[in-house]
């Protein structure tokens, strides 16, 4: 179990051949650490998090998860491997409207026997992290999603990337829609649930304020060989 | 499947305004082809059973499909009378076990009234080879007595003992009233499902009676009703057609070559079988016409869902991208929408049957005046499920074009949309 959370080597990925959007020698995570990616809009961070997630297939090189070499699997395993271990917070429009905040959360088991199992009782345990992300109120829980502000969205997100504990947590600027105070009490009770669970964290964002809740800052031009312009983000 | 039941319902579910008109083109698409299809099978089976056991149809010189329709739908008008003589000589005939007289020209309050004689309630026969049954009272054994069909004696109210009177030509308003000659109802036949239950029975003998003194069109003189000349047959020796059933099933052919070739007087005799099937493929070009008009309504009904859901797709990107980021697979993706499309034909197939089944228990009653037609609603049949599962089957087929577009989609956008 020595093996790096995330472990990319020699990586190469073009949308299109020829405009290579990733050139990365090496880029490495280790297990529990708590990682803030950086990098200007179109520097290829969210292609590195497709690549990551398992749904991008680079054109070559290898990338590691929790020792899984990801080009080994099958395009279902793949799939089933991410649903397995790895959750996810996006910029915004987590949520799907037409299920309740509670099923939103569940919806992370829903294709993981994994999750599902270390999970137990799957209502509880999404409820216990609403809770604990402050937002287990019943008249939040009621409320259609679509009616949540946008604070409360991403904790419900983040309550779901969280759900039966996976080993890393990658989140796609998850704060840039939230005001100051909402985005610091987001990040506290983030950064307190990975603690407890001895989640990997791979925070994506371009707020330089952000710094001081991580183990490290990286800035993707700087491991990034490619340069890709702004419409391959 | 299991986890992807409930997404697909409930995602249905919220965009519901969208979903419903889709099912609603479906379902009236449905409904569309099912009462096409069940009227189309009842209108034949309707036909075939509107006369049995009779082997001939005699009446004046003219085409088959012309007299099956007079003598036996009391649909249209004889051109041509034929003469007492010929009934008479037909109906002694030694091959022959029993004629009957129909004259007709006469009505009742827009039913039409038809002149016969007692045989009739013995020997006609319908659907399987029923004879006609009475609900009430019994054969007319007066010159003044009527029998009802069933359906006029319900729609125009009248019971065994009423009085009635009788109108020279056809339609409600007939001004030409026989008004002097008042009918008693003697008797009221049970529903048989056939042109019987719209038509009132007399004599034959009594036709002629209420047209003495008309001859020239209009009443000459009032006058009390008097029975005719002897021999019991109308005074001015003519009738519509005669039906004729044979002692032997081998003699109908010779007797209607006979018949058709006779010089006393142009006639034509057809077998009812050959003649209805004559009839009905006639009238089947048109409903096959019918049906295939309404299978292209389901076609448009479903290009409309296809249409309705890849319109959606679009919006239904980021949707998409957080199945794809919990762990959904491409080919959950596409199952889901062509979960999305079984539902939404599904649903528009039990709408469907109800909207056909409400609509014809409906139309039922105007279908049976208006046109004779009976249909009868029932359980679906083993052709009606046939339909639905070809609809909700076309459904999955044509879910496969949004289902194929999500999942082309999901592979390329991956975990985020490059909006």
């Amino acid at each position: 179990m020595g093996e790096a959370a995330i472990d990319i080597a020699d990586l190469e990925f073009s949308w299109t051949p020829g405009a290579a959007s990733l050139d990365v020698p090496a880029f490495t995570v280790g297990r529990g650490e708590r990682v803030l990616l950086s990098g200007p809009s179109g520097s290829g961070k969210s292609t590195l998090l497709g690549v990551i997630g398992g749904v991008l297939v680079p054109q070559s090189g290898t990338v590691r998860l929790l020792g899984t070499d990801l080009a080994a699997l099958a395009p279902a395993a793949r799939d089933r491997f991410r649903a397995d271990h790895v959750g996810f917070i996006f910029q915004m429009f987590n949520l799907l409207p037409y299920l309740s905040v509670v099923d939103n959360v569940t919806l992370a088991a829903t294709f993981s026997r994994q999750r599902r199992e270390r999970a137990g009782d799957l209502r509880a345990e999404a409820r216990r992290l609403l809770a604990a992300l402050s937002i287990g109120q019943v008249h939040v829980l009621e409320r259609p999603v679509a009616q949540l502000s946008i604070g409360q969205q991403q904790r419900v997100a983040a309550a779901r990337a969280l759900l039966g504990r996976p080993e890393v947590l990658i989140a796609d600027e998850p704060t840039s829609s939230l005001d100051a105070a909402a985005r610091s009490s987001f990040l506290e009770l983030l950064m307190q649930e990975c603690a407890h669970a001895g989640t990997t964290l791979l925070f994506v964002s371009h707020d330089p304020s952000l710094g001081g809740y991580f183990d490290r800052r990286l800035s993707l031009p700087d491991f990034n060989r490619a340069r890709p312009d702004a419409e391959a983000a | 499947m299991r986890t992807l039941l409930p997404l697909a319902a409930l995602s249905l579910w919220s965009r519901r305004v969208t979903a419903a008109l889709c099912v609603f083109a479906i379902a009236m698409s449905v409904a569309l082809l099912l009462g096409v299809q069940k009227i189309r099978s009842d209108a034949r089976e309707s036909f075939a059973s509107t006369i049995s056991g009779t082997d001939l149809i005699v009446g004046a010189r003219g085409g088959p499909l012309n007299l099956l329709l007079y003598s036996v739908f009391h649909l249209g008008d004889a051109t041509t009378a034929v003469s007492w003589d010929s009934f008479e000589l037909v109906r002694r005939h030694r091959d022959v076990a029993w004629a009957l007289p129909i004259s007709l020209g006469d009505s009742h309050r827009g039913f039409r009234v038809m002149g016969t004689s007692r045989d009739y309630f013995e020997h006609f026969r319908y659907g399987r080879r029923q004879p006609l049954a009475f609900r009430a009272g019994g054969p007319f054994t007066d010159l003044h007595d009527a029998v009802l069909g069933s359906e006029v004696a319900a729609s125009l109210g009248h019971a065994l003992g009423d009085g009635i009177e009788v109108a020279h030509g056809l339609g409600e308003g007939s001004f030409a009233r026989h008004d002097d000659q008042p009918f008693r109802v003697a008797g009221i036949l049970a529903p048989t499902g056939t042109p019987v239950d719209r038509v009132v029975i007399v004599g034959v003998d009594a036709i002629t009676a209420i047209h003495e003194g008309w001859e020239g069109g209009a009443r000459a003189q009032p006058g009390p009703l008097r029975p005719p000349s002897p021999g019991q047959g109308p005074g001015n020796g003519k009738i519509t057609a005669f039906l004729v059933g044979m002692k032997s099933k081998g003699a109908v052919l010779q007797m209607q070559r006979a018949l058709n070739e006779y010089r006393g007087e142009p006639l034509t005799a057809v077998m009812p079988g050959v003649a209805l099937g004559q009839m009905w493929r006639l009238v089947g070009v048109a409903d096959t016409a019918l049906l295939v008009v309404a299978g292209c309504v389901v076609l448009a009904g479903f290009a409309g869902m296809i249409a309705v859901l890849l319109t959606s797709l679009e919006e239904r990107r980021r949707e998409m991208a957080v199945l794809r980021s919990v762990g959904a697979r491409p080919a959950h993706v596409f199952g889901l929408l062509l979960l999305e499309s079984c539902f939404l034909a599904a649903a528009g197939v039990v709408l469907g049957f109800l909207v056909a089944a409400l609509s014809l228990a409906a139309g039922a009653p105007l279908l049976a005046r208006r046109f004779g037609l009976f249909v009868d609603v029932g359980a679906p049949g083993a052709y009606d499920l046939a339909i639905a599962a070809a609809v909700v089957g076309a459904g999955a087929v044509a879910g496969l074009v949004p289902a194929w577009r999500a999942y082309r989609n999901s592979l390329a956008d991956g975990l985020s949309i490059r909006l």
